[in-house]
């Protein structure tokens, strides 16, 4: 029987339509886009249409698509580009529950001089706008705010942050990675400079991602050598994953709807019945405001790596919030920022859904997550304290 | 994904000896809530001083259940003394081995079984020894030190997967790296600043070192301290508060006031108590 599994977030397969368009670029295909050669050059046609699909899954234009090779770098390429361009600004703006990849990348900043505010958000995970428009000022460079939370599928209204930010002159960098493939995103109607996402939480391979960035916004490479990209990033195209990027992203433009409708339900199914059957749970984060495959639910008294591993034996597999997973000792940032009371935080699991979940999989985790949990607290000496 | 032992995993999947003892000749608890793991160990003995039952309940990941699984198991049968001599390490082994980053596991279970005998012989329940290094997790410099030298400890990151020190936030990294520096015998202090020190220097300095380091350290468990007189290298003090009735009260003099004026007034000095 194959795995259960319900990780979407974290990473998802490669849908096989895309595997299919990607396999002649690993052998027969095998050119150099820069040649001059029509060996090449054909190839570099398909690398357009690449970018064509990838712009229209977001509403923006193929110029401004830029391919890298992971949510991260264009990440990493967008912030420094906003420095770079901005020298004499010093504040920047992000939120307490960022991804790593901006997260530890502020931090670092931080030591290097610049000021960094965190924006904190409330206990079911939404952002303090008042707290964030209270700190712009005429000092700072770049705003970076996620689209969606990576462990509690929590939204931030970027629409209405970006246009405050514009307004403010300040460049606006949204981390998309979660969001696109899962909601709509329409660079017509959201006015970021620049977004991230990642084409492996889309049913592409893993090592391709791309950076939008607005006609018009200064932009400055984070690689520096070769024309590629319009010389805006260095180095040979990872040509069979930007294939694959763009064939996953007509995908889901077309799945999005069936994200938004069937997985939903699904995701729905899967919480309400936890929490029904199973006590002194609860779920972190805002419940409208939330991707539609995402739910983070803590289960009290237990800790989340015990819990995941006896999904394991089962073959179901999820994420933890909780500290042991990561070889950290303190449950996920997220959890904190919101406040997630200790003896929930630690046994927090994430289960995110992609459509290539069925019913009768949400189905098998009902059953068996609820003795799972049983066993463990009957282990947990918290447990019967609570009951007594 | 941790790689853990097949007998890690049995004894996570299968735990032997879960439960409550009541009326247990022992009982010890360890960790809490907020650190993500605590173990409460129980155990009852027959009548020739062995133990006869042994019984567990764990918070916590799949090597803290493991590790408290094996832990009854080891001390079943066996009399007080012979179980007191487990270490951390002993668990650790048993099960095979336990991953790098989970070997608190197997030290809570060693702290539980501690508790639980001092708990036997009417011990008091013991106070914080030391001063708190890692404020997160509560973790003292006389813990850090005992972790470091029983396990030969050799980095920061050692110490953290061994008794969590260091783990949250990270401003303690530097003080544990001094108490790694001490033990290893790399420190490097203002050598003999004693021999230069006129006397009158030598009880300034040790009322400065008193006063900034030492009472704070005391007063957050609720005791004092206060300066008698100086006789050549010896130092008279006298405990006040929660100090002068606490049985460790020894120990508090000579490993923690005795070595922090050793450490920052002159390295041959000798702490002595009096009562007035």
């Amino acid at each position: 029987m194959k795995p259960v599994y319900v990780d979407n977030n974290a990473t998802s397969r490669v849908a096989p339509e895309v595997l299919e368009e990607m396999l002649p670029y690993f052998t027969e295909r095998y050119g150099n886009p820069s040649s001059m050669h029509s060996f090449g050059g054909t190839v570099a046609r398909e690398i357009k249409t690449a970018r064509e699909k990838v712009a229209s899954l977001i509403g923006a234009s193929p110029s401004e698509i830029l391919f890298t090779s992971c949510g991260t770098e264009s990440d990493n390429t967008a912030i420094r580009a906003a420095l770079v361009s901005n020298p004499d600004r010093k504040h920047i703006i992000t939120s307490r529950v960022e991804h790593p990849a901006i997260k530890n990348l502020f931090e670092n900043l931080a030591k290097t001089g610049f000021r960094v505010t965190f924006v904190p958000v409330d206990s079911n995970g939404l952002l303090d706008l008042e707290y964030l428009y209270e700190n712009l000022d005429d000092d700072t460079a770049i705003v970076s705010l996620m689209w969606a939370n990576n462990e509690t599928g929590v939204i931030f209204p970027v629409e209405e942050i970006a246009q405050t930010v514009k307004e403010r002159g300040i460049v606006f960098h949204t981390d998309a990675v979660q969001a696109v493939g899962k909601v709509p995103v329409d660079m017509n109607k959201v006015s970021a400079d620049m977004l991230s996402l990642s084409g492996h939480k889309l049913h592409a391979p893993k090592g391709v991602g791309a950076l939008y960035i607005r006609k018009g916004t200064k932009f400055s490479p984070f690689l520096i050598g070769g024309h590629q990209e319009n010389g805006r990033r260095a180095g040979t195209e990872n040509v069979t994953s930007i294939i694959g990027l763009g064939k996953a992203s007509e995908m889901a433009l077309y799945n999005l709807n069936e994200v938004e409708i069937r997985i939903k339900k699904l995701r729905d199914k899967l919480e309400d019945s936890l929490i029904k059957t199973v006590p002194n749970t609860m779920i972190n984060g805002d419940k409208d405001k939330r991707l539609p495959n995402t739910t983070s639910i803590g289960f009290e008294f237990v800790e989340g790596e015990a819990i995941l591993l006896m999904m394991n034996e089962l073959d179901i597999c999820a994420s933890s919030g909780s500290a042991c997973t990561s070889g950290s000792l303190e449950p996920s940032h997220v959890l904190r920022a919101m406040g997630v009371p200790f003896t929930a935080a630690h046994g927090s699991i994430r289960f995110s859904l992609s459509i290539y979940n069925t019913e009768k999989e949400i189905d098998f985790i009902i059953e068996n997550i609820p003795p799972i949990i049983k066993k463990l607290r009957e282990l947990s000496p918290f447990w019967e304290q609570t009951k007594g | 994904m941790w790689e853990y032992t097949d007998k890690v995993k049995d004894h996570f999947l299968n735990p032997r000896n879960v439960g409550v003892i009541d009326n247990p000749d022992g009982v010890g608890e360890v960790g809490s809530l907020a650190c993500g793991d605590a173990l409460k160990l129980y155990f009852k003995l027959d009548e020739n001083g062995r133990i006869k039952d042994a019984k567990f309940q764990t918070f916590g990941c799949a090597s803290a259940i493991a590790s408290s699984s094996a832990l009854t198991e080891m001390i079943m049968g066996r009399t007080l003394e012979e179980v007191s001599n487990i270490t951390n390490d002993d668990i650790a082994s048993y099960l095979g081995e336990l991953p790098k980053e989970k070997m608190h596991c197997s030290v809570m279970g060693r702290d539980a079984l501690e508790k639980a005998i001092a708990f036997y012989r009417g011990e008091k329940e013991k106070k914080v020894e030391g001063e708190i290094v890692c404020e997160c997790f509560g973790v003292t410099d006389v813990e850090i030190k005992r972790a470091v030298t029983e396990n030969n400890l050799l980095t920061v990151e050692d110490v953290t997967d061994f008794v969590k020190a260091g783990g949250g936030c990270g401003k303690c990294h530097e003080k544990i790296q001094e108490i790694l520096d001490q033990v290893h015998g790399d420190i490097k202090p203002v050598k003999n600043k004693a021999a230069k020190l006129t006397n009158i220097q030598k009880i300034k300095l040790i009322e400065e070192t008193l006063e900034r380091e030492i009472k704070p350290a005391l007063k957050k468990d609720g005791g004092n301290i206060e300066l008698i007189d100086v006789d050549g290298n010896i130092v008279l003090v006298e405990l006040r508060g929660t100090c002068a009735s606490c049985s460790k009260s020894q120990i508090t003099l000579k490993n923690y006031v005795e070595t922090k004026l050793r450490e920052l007034v002159s390295p041959d000095l000798i702490v002595e108590e009096v009562h007035q």
